[in-house]
């Protein structure tokens, strides 16, 4: 049986740990309001983007001349995995889940007999992937000196991928993130960003001939790059919902845990002690009866 | 009378409003769009678009790059990778 003393600082310690995931609860739900309104934001320019690309793609047909970013290498060997973390954990099995998809993923290919590489967004999830596959990590992007990734932060891992991709380092790219649903739901998300899968024709508003200026494949040749970097902002915002939404969760649970421990520790804590006046008194009356 | 312009950058839309007249830099040479212009789609040169409010009125400069022009039923939307001021 633990002594008293322990037993309060058991208890203290407990309660100065629920005081932390309590903060840092209320600070994801602050920082998840602020990340669900930048994703907000972000829609409007996503969604007219696409719906050019969509009528654009409806106006080409896809051939050997179309850009390398939309029709291709030709080749399907060496895939890319784009892993998308966050750099700070405390945050339920939201990290662990994306890289789990990555893997499922990596597995598979490799079983075609792929190669694999991993380029890889965020400080998490790192020491997994460099674990299993330790030979192909392309790259590490890090994200650690920037409040919260941004669209300057897109533009760069979009740079760095088409370099990647003109360099004729990989064929086929796929992007892992956690898709945004609600607080308590996050989706690890798998999709193929290069080459750009054609986006849905998007219905046109209108039926008047559109004009180009310049053609209409050189605006395409334009647009690519910046859809990816669309791409790519759009799966790091809803990562960082996901981030806070998930983070939320697994402190409200561990506050949750913590005062049902608190609960435990007390009952025994008064448990021990009413036992030790018990045997006080016990003593003391046994004294005053041999008297 | 007037032509609705918007202005739109991957972090938010910064600009909705109604407008005399929108000169864009295109990358084919500038072009400037009142209301009623044809459906037109254009890349734009990283430059300055010129927003005249009303038809006498000074232009006000919206710097931008990355920028790409589409003119439908729906007015003149800019989309931007980057806007300045």
């Amino acid at each position: 049986m633990a002594s008293l003393k322990e037993l309060k600082g058991r208890i203290n310690s407990v309660k100065s740990t629920q005081k932390i995931t309590k903060a840092k609860q209320m600070v994801a739900a602050a920082k998840l309001r602020k990340a669900q309104a930048a994703a907000e934001s972000a829609r409007p320019y996503a969604a007219r983007l696409a719906e050019v690309m969509g009528s654009l793609a409806s106006k080409i047909t896809v051939s050997e001349n179309s850009p390398k970013l939309l029709a291709g290498t030709g080749s399907d060997q060496v895939h890319l995995l784009v892993v998308a973390n966050s750099d700070k954990g405390l945050c339920g099995a939201f990290n662990s889940n994306i890289v789990k998809a990555a893997r499922a993923k990596a597995r598979e290919l490799e079983a075609e007999g792929k190669t694999v590489l991993f380029y890889l967004i965020g400080r998490k999830g790192r020491a997994v992937i460099k674990r299993e596959h330790p030979k192909q990590i392309a790259h590490m992007f890090d994200t650690t000196d920037v409040r919260d990734p941004g669209f300057n932060e897109a533009e760069r891992v979009a740079d760095e991928l088409v370099a990647m991709y003109e360099d004729g380092k990989f064929d086929v790219a796929h992007l892992f993130f956690s898709k945004f649903r609600s607080a308590l739901l996050q989706e690890p998300t798998g999709m193929q960003i290069i080459p750009v899968p054609a986006p849905k024709e998007a219905a046109t508003g209108s039926d008047a001939v559109t004009e180009y200026e310049p053609e209409e494949e050189e605006i395409l040749a334009a647009l690519l790059p910046r859809y990816l970097k669309t791409q790519i902002f759009g799966a790091l915002l809803e990562n960082a919902a996901s981030e806070q939404g998930a983070s939320m969760t697994a402190m409200d649970n561990a506050t949750r845990n913590a005062g049902e421990l608190i609960d435990k520790l007390t009952i025994v804590y008064n448990r021990t002690r009413q036992a030790a006046i018990t045997t006080e008194l016990v003593e003391i009356i046994a004294g005053a009866e041999a008297l | 009378m007037a032509l609705h312009f918007e202005l739109v950058t991957p972090a938010k839309l910064v600009r909705s409003e109604d407008v005399h007249m929108v000169v864009v830099p295109g990358t084919e040479g500038e072009f400037g769009v009142l209301e009623g212009h044809a459906p037109f789609m254009s890349t734009i040169a990283d430059g300055a678009l010129q927003v005249y409010k009303t038809a006498n009125g000074a232009p006000e400069q919206i710097r931008i790059t990355g920028g790409f022009a589409e003119v439908g039923d729906a007015g003149l939307t800019v989309l931007a990778e980057h806007v300045e001021g």
